[in-house]
């Protein structure tokens, strides 16, 4: 085989199981940062062995015991850590194949959730080692200088490690102060999407649905990433050009099969209002039209429970639509310098309100790190001029 | 895995208390102390007399310098602390939320790093 089939082969492994070969290896100690750089090293010897010896039966077992060896290794260094009793254990997943295990990934999810960890560092945590993304993406995505994010991520997994946070999904009677972080972090994994591929947030949003089975906003997790995927294609299009034949019926009806199992106890909440917004938009596909004066409610509602940057820009291109575009305008929030949402959003409500947009639309572009929104984005100067 | 719990909280002389608010306190510390020592995870604690008795030792230039008052002038003052040896922090968190000085204080919980077995750091 090829070096490239190889890569191929050492992504698809990646990308299926980097966050469960990492709470794997993490769990003995809880040494974050040494599992990824075991798992790191594992992947690069992928790439070198696997084009002449072929893919493995079992990628995913390979990398693991590449990655534990080299760990093994790593402990045999006192240079590197010292010998100590805790190193001579081996943790009671250490033997186990990987398939007999449950997702350890959800253990990860919430030991990065934890309450002891500080609040910034939650979600960029679980992107880094739950997803895989790396620590200047996760910067980007959350606009912060890549040194800051990393210094963040460090400090987190020393405390992980330091004060021996445990690998372990909390009791029912944690999980209400511990569910809502894990929340958050995994609609960041959605959010900021691994190359596009959303896959990876909504099979875990689904996973802790059913895992917690009767937590309402869990639900509204799993129906609103699921929606997300249903309508994911391969090249950007804005969702009111979309094809609604495009989109996957089947996983809208599993969507609005999720949204339907959260039953708040009191009033929904945000992922529940999120998934709301998204069914009407795919009602699209049944109706021929958009109900916008459903989406101006749902947004009422969204911002009186989570009032994001990113709400307020998506409210007021509803109210661009409803009340027309200069009211749209006066409806976008301030202070939104380098949200990229916030310049593509002003962009297309000063060209609906027939006013020069170049600007906008150039700030837009320039923002974002897609070269297909860039291109569209810039496309629309010499459309809307 | 050692944690010691440090106990914070706004200081109050025996009179201030009253004879019944001390005599509470004081059964349900013997109580939380028969619990971790039950439970094995107890390896020792300190309640300490009020900050007014504290006395502090700086050496600056060779000088030995003493005065009175604690380290810190704050409105909550270190009161005792408790070692235990448990699994993680999710059970350190546990104990120290049963803590009656996580009722009227704030409970400290600190991983131990290092310690001493008959004059020895391990």
């Amino acid at each position: 085989m090829s070096s490239d089939e190889a890569r191929a082969a050492a992504e698809r492994a990646a990308r299926a199981s980097y966050g469960k070969l990492v709470a794997l290896l993490a769990a003995p100690d809880g040494d974050l940062a040494q599992a990824e750089d075991a798992l790191a090293a594992a992947f690069e010897q992928a790439l070198r062995r696997w084009p002449a010896t072929g893919v493995p039966a079992n990628p995913e077992g390979w990398l693991l015991t590449v990655a534990r060896n080299r760990r093994r290794d790593a402990w045999r260094k006192p240079a590197t850590a010292p010998l100590t009793e805790d190193s001579s254990l081996t943790g009671p997943l250490e033997e186990h194949d990987p398939y007999a295990i449950g997702d350890k990934r959800l253990e990860l999810l919430f030991v990065c959730a934890h309450p002891a960890i500080e609040e910034p560092a939650r979600t960029p945590l679980m992107l880094q080692t739950v997803l895989g993304f790396e620590a200047a993406e996760i910067a980007r995505a959350y606009a912060v200088p890549p040194a800051t994010m990393a210094q963040r991520l460090v400090r987190a997994k020393k405390r992980i490690k330091q004060a021996r946070i445990p690998f372990a999904v909390p009791d029912r009677r944690a999980m209400p102060e511990r569910l809502p972080p894990v929340l958050e972090a995994v609609y960041g994994c959605a959010a900021i999407a691994w190359r596009g591929d959303i896959g990876e947030a909504q099979y875990l949003a689904v996973t802790l649905a059913a895992l917690l089975g009767a937590e309402a906003e869990a639900w509204g997790l799993a129906a609103l990433t699921t929606f997300t995927l249903a309508r994911r294609r391969s090249s950007f299009v804005p969702l009111d050009q979309q094809n609604p034949a495009d989109w996957d019926a089947a996983l809208i009806g599993e969507a609005e099969t999720y949204l339907r199992r959260a039953r708040p106890g009191g009033p929904p909440g945000r992922f529940q209002l999120e998934a709301a917004i998204q069914a009407v938009h795919c009602d699209r596909g049944r109706t021929g039209g958009t109900d916008w004066p459903a989406l101006r409610t749902l947004y009422a509602a969204l911002l009186t429970v989570a009032p994001s940057l990113g709400a307020r820009v998506a409210a007021a291109t509803v109210v661009g639509r409803l009340d027309g575009p200069e009211a749209g305008l006066a409806a976008l929030p301030g202070g939104a310098g380098q949200f990229q949402p916030y310049w593509a959003a002003r962009a297309d409500l000063l060209a609906r309100a027939g006013r020069d947009a170049t600007a906008a639309y150039r700030e837009a572009a320039a923002l974002t790190d897609d070269a297909d929104v860039a291109a569209f984005l810039t496309a629309r100067i010499s459309a809307s001029g | 895995m050692r944690y010691t719990l440090l106990f914070h909280y706004q200081e109050a002389t025996a009179d201030e208390l009253g004879p019944e608010v001390l005599a509470e306190g004081q059964r349900a510390m013997s109580a939380y102390a028969a619990t971790l020592h039950a439970a094995g995870v107890l390896l020792g604690g300190e309640v300490l007399h009020t900050s007014e008795l504290s006395t502090t030792v700086r050496v600056r230039d060779g000088v030995t310098q003493v005065q009175d008052g604690p380290f810190a002038d704050t409105k909550e003052q270190l009161g005792g602390t408790i070692v235990i040896d448990v699994p993680d922090l999710d059970a350190a968190i546990a104990w120290a939320g049963q803590a009656p000085q996580a009722q009227w204080g704030t409970v400290e919980i600190r991983p131990g790093a290092t310690h001493l077995v008959d004059g020895v750091w391990r």
